[in-house]
């Protein structure tokens, strides 16, 4: 087929164009998720039930901090319709799992299935009592006898950090898990001799992520073939396979780790946890299936908790409002043990990290510390410890625009990155590829009418109404690839991922990743993606995902990594399949291959009513003999790995209008805008639904949500009463703009976008509460702020007129 | 231990008697006992909604019920609205409107969309809002949920004025 005949050039012109064509890729496809979550068919873990199955009842401690001196788990053994109790004795033949690192200064505490030998939160997993029903586990966890040594409660993390203070883990010698320092020029000097500086102590207190489904997890074993099966309400099901077989030493090809149906996550669900390690343990002790389904209360006290941190910083600036130096000093409050795989420090590392946000601040000292307390663990929460450095950030950026008499998005228009200074390295050495900083910044301010908001501000103030207007501007990496560590000096690979693509013989099309959707729509937004680069209908496109047994290498869903990553192997893949489909009707049609073009799940000659549908193609080339001579048939599958080797950022400003009742000290937010790059959009429905839930979420962290522990170690928000989250009432109406700015790094040009309304909204909000009451010149440096903390600080204020809250002056 | 009883119930327009103990809640005996799993769990404590069935016409908390107190009762669940492949009205002002991530939260939204259907003109979206107030949700921020629950309730009230002019 080499003559250039004029008919075939046009056909082939006519190709090109459909292929380039945006049709499904972009479009807001309806989730092909929710006719079976509507109707009730969902497939959660604790809606499964098999013959046999046993429940289990953790007996937790109710000490901060103390030793175990005896358990008699007698009575217990003999209640009506228990089978077992287990204590850390039981288990000794399980292998305690450990978050390593190459960090220096860093210890890795172990992570075992219960308590061994002490207790270091309350809530931690003591005792599992294994019976025919939840009722029946429970009602004999009364009958465990626990003898304890109570040792002293180590609360605070400053005094935890002293040589004086008792210790957690002993054998690490210090309550100090990790400690490390960023340095870019010398910030100390800078500081000395600028025009202007702002300062404060900022904290961020101890949150939780509170997904709606608590944890579950259910181990079926068979005996016959030592053989096990674990479904659980995780995001990282692959990385739960390879930590339970490091712990039982068993091959992967016996082990299978599933996430069917989860009901969110945000973090709380992308770690190892004690009890999926006992579940599994018991199941095969038992030879029978064990379920452990989490009570809220369990939930609140033992699922890996968020932020908690300390940030002393400082940023100096010139008389002409350029940021010269940042300073910081960061405390994680990290509890008690070093979280699998991500270690005890991904939090507050992170923190400073991304301090420097989308600034030009030519010197940057960034210290942090990570310590041990006698409080559930810290670990990943949506936005991991960018909630916390763009809330400080951007409370300075605002101090310092409050100093220097100018407007807050001047001063943030001039200290950002301009769109020619881009790839731009920032002082903790993290490098922003192209990013729409001023971009994201200017539309935000343009959708909200920022002028007109000043100006009904003036007259709010007028009036003596509270009314205020806050911004926050971020960038977050995304789409990390394999060369960067997700979390500090973590050794596990989570750059890649691997689509596996195959058409069957009845010509259906199953593709299968590593990756686990918890909410975010990702059968959805994968199949869009294969069906734009096969050429096939998104409802024909069949994803599998959330099984370890899917993909060889399979980690999960976490760091807003699975649009990018698995985007682009899906992309990879589709491509090779349809390459494979073109050649086998190339033959089937007799036509010259770029004659044909694939499309809504068929395989055409162009301009002639020559057609194969997938069905037809996958029967000849499977089934029906001698129609594809041997040498040429080929199966139509491709598994393909995508690695952006360093990924891709992400980034938006947030704005928020808040006014504040001057009676009862409450804070309303009247609007709250979003404008932001998440690169090339897959389907912008299902990108403003998870900016709406960030946003909602952030939102909480802002004003409502924190875990409070007492003197005495308890945890005093232990029920939803306590643990204030957002409901439609608290949450405004949220308008989102997308600056498509597709990244140049990444195949597709995605950028990752799941974490990010958490990380500016706290911030705005924390901006906007601060105008609000600029007048009574009162600081915002913690967050939450209840109305209570709002009253006490401007009582605070009204009594020493002449203090400074953390200003220099 | 007091001794099992007899509860006999309608659920979704089937009658079913079952045996069991006097403290089981009706969560789990909707869950455990008659196999409908799509009423959640998801706190225990009344505050979430996701367990949120219809008992007589009103909405309640089945994690705050007992099953033996719905002896002779009407119940209706998430399962008794439509299926996959026809949805109910509300079912599909969701689907539409992107108004569910991860489902959880769902059932429960929209037994209590039903109930607030049945009862209120829900007039403008404030009065949704507080309708939902009830209702935890982690992962929409709720404003789609007020989309969907503003279409479901527009085209009930065009029908009734329809019905009212016809
Ligand atoms: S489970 Fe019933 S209200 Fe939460
Ligand atoms: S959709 Fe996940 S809790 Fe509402």
């Amino acid at each position: 087929m080499t003559e250039a005949l004029p008919k075939s050039a046009t056909a082939s012109r006519e190709a090109e164009e459909l292929a380039t064509r945006p049709k499904i890729v972009g479009a807001s496809v309806k989730r092909t998720e929710d006719p079976r979550l509507l109707t009730g068919k969902g497939a959660y873990v604790d809606d499964r039930k098999v013959p046999g199955m046993l429940h289990v009842a953790f007996r937790r401690s109710d000490h901060s901090h103390a030793l175990i001196k005896a358990i008699d788990c007698g009575a217990a053994r003999d209640a009506d319709g228990v089978v077992a109790v287990f204590t850390a004795e039981d288990m000794r033949e399980v292998n305690a799992v450990f978050a390593t690192s190459r960090m220096k200064n860093y210890y890795a505490t172990p992570i075992t299935g219960l308590a061994i030998g002490k207790v270091r939160y309350v809530g931690e997993p003591v005792v599992g009592v294994i019976a025919q029903s939840r009722y029946l586990a429970e009602d004999a966890l009364e009958l465990v006898d626990i003898t304890y040594e109570p040792l002293p409660v180590v609360i605070d993390p400053e005094e935890a950090a002293k040589p004086s203070s008792a210790l957690l883990h002993e054998e690490a010698n210090t309550n100090v898990l990790c400690s490390r320092e960023f340095k870019t020029g010398d910030a100390e000097a800078a500081i000395a001799s600028a025009a202007v500086r702002v300062s404060g102590r900022f904290r961020f207190h101890r949150k939780t992520p509170t997904a709606m489904e608590n944890r579950t997890y259910l181990a079926e074993y068979e005996p016959g073939r030592d053989e096990l099966t674990l479904y659980t309400s995780s995001q990282v099901p692959g990385i739960i396979r390879d930590a339970l077989s490091d712990a039982f030493d068993m091959p992967g090809s016996q082990l299978r780790v599933v996430a069917p149906d989860v009901g969110g996550g945000f973090g709380g669900k992308a770690s190892l946890y004690p009890e999926e390690i006992f579940v599994a343990f018991a199941a095969r002790r038992l030879g029978r299936a064990v379920k452990w389904t989490s009570d809220r209360m369990e939930d609140l006290a033992a699922t890996s908790q968020g932020f908690d941190q300390i940030v002393n910083a400082e940023l100096a600036l010139d008389a002409e409002g350029n940021a010269i130096a940042l300073r910081a000093e960061v405390i994680g409050d990290v509890g008690a043990y070093s979280i699998y795989p991500w270690t005890a420090v991904i939090e507050p590392v992170q923190v400073v990290s991304f301090l420097p946000g989308p600034y030009k601040i030519a010197n940057y000292l960034g210290r942090v510390r990570g310590i041990a307390t006698s409080k559930p663990p810290t670990g990943p929460y949506r936005g991991v410890g960018r909630p916390t450095s763009t809330f400080v950030t951007e409370r300075l950026m605002d101090m310092a625009a409050q100093r220097l008499g100018m407007d807050p998005i001047t001063l943030r228009l001039r200290n950002m990155i301009q769109p020619d200074e881009f790839p731009h390295r920032i002082g903790s050495g993290i490098i922003w590829d192209q990013c729409a900083f001023t971009e994201c910044l200017n539309a935000a301010c343009g959708k909200a009418d920022y002028q007109e908001l000043r100006a009904r501000q003036a007259e709010a103030r007028a009036a003596g109404r509270w009314f205020g207007i806050g911004v926050a501007c971020y960038a977050e990496l995304t789409g990390i690839g394999s060369r960067i560590s997700v979390a500090p000096g973590m050794p596990i690979n989570t750059g890649t991922e691997t689509a596996k693509i195959a058409i069957d013989s009845t010509g259906a099309v199953t593709a299968a990743f590593g990756v686990t959707a918890m909410g975010q729509g990702l059968e959805t937004t994968l199949a869009q993606v294969v069906a734009e680069h096969l050429g096939g209908r998104v409802e024909d496109i069949r994803v599998i995902q959330g099984d370890s047994a899917a993909v060889p290498n399979a980690t999960g869903s976490y760091a807003s990594r699975s649009a990018v990553l698995a985007g682009g192997a899906a992309t990879l893949a589709a491509q090779e399949v349809k390459e494979k489909i073109i050649r086998a009707a190339s033959h089937l049609l007799e036509a010259a291959s770029e004659d044909l073009v694939v499309e809504d799940g068929k395989v055409s000659v162009v301009g002639t009513d020559r057609t194969l549908t997938f069905r037809q193609l996958a029967r000849a080339v499977y089934l029906e003999m001698g129609r594809i001579p041997a040498d040429k048939r080929e199966e139509l599958t491709s598994t393909k790995t995508y690695d952006p080797v360093f990924g891709t950022s992400a980034t938006a400003a947030h704005l928020a209008v808040v006014e504040i009742n001057p009676d009862t000290y409450e804070i309303k937010l009247e609007r709250f805008v979003v404008a932001e790059d998440c690169g090339r959009l897959i389907n912008p429905m299902i990108v403003d639904g998870q900016v709406h839930g960030g946003v909602a979420q952030g939102i909480g962290a802002a004003l409502y949500e924190e875990v409070v522990y007492n003197d005495e170690g308890q945890n005093v928000t232990a029920s939803l009463v306590d643990y204030v989250i957002p409901t439609a009432t608290e949450v405004p109406l949220i308008d989102v703009v997308h600056i498509e700015a597709e990244s140049v790094t990444t195949l597709n040009g995605f950028r990752g976008m799941g974490e990010g309304g958490t990380i500016g909204a706290p911030a705005a909000v924390a901006n906007a509460v601060a105008d609000a009451v600029a007048p009574l010149g009162i600081d915002i440096l913690e967050l939450p702020i209840s109305p209570e903390r709002l009253f006490r600080l401007i009582e605070s204020s009204k009594n020493h007129k002449d203090s400074s809250h953390g200003h220099e002056t | 231990m007091t001794e099992p009883v007899i509860v006999r119930v309608n659920v979704n327009g089937v009658e079913y008697a079952r045996r069991v103990e006097p403290r089981l809640l009706l969560s789990d005996f909707l869950r455990n006992d008659l196999g409908l799993t799509g009423t959640h769990v998801g706190c225990e404590h009344g505050v979430c909604g996701a367990c949120t069935v219809l008992v007589n016409g009103d909405s309640v908390r089945s994690c705050l019920l007992l099953a033996i107190q719905l002896d002779g009762a009407k119940v209706e669940t998430v399962e008794g609205l439509g299926t996959a492949q026809a949805l109910h009205s509300v079912q599909k002002a969701f689907h539409e409107h992107h108004a569910l991530q991860c489902g959880f939260c769902t059932p429960g939204m929209l037994m209590t969309t039903i109930d607030l259907l049945r009862k209120s003109p829900l007039a403008n979206d404030e009065d949704i809002r507080e309708g939902l107030s009830g209702n935890l949700c982690r992962c929409t921020g709720y404003q789609n949920i007020v989309r969907a629950v503003r279409q479901a309730a527009d085209q009930l009230n065009t029908l009734a004025t329809d019905e009212a002019i016809s």
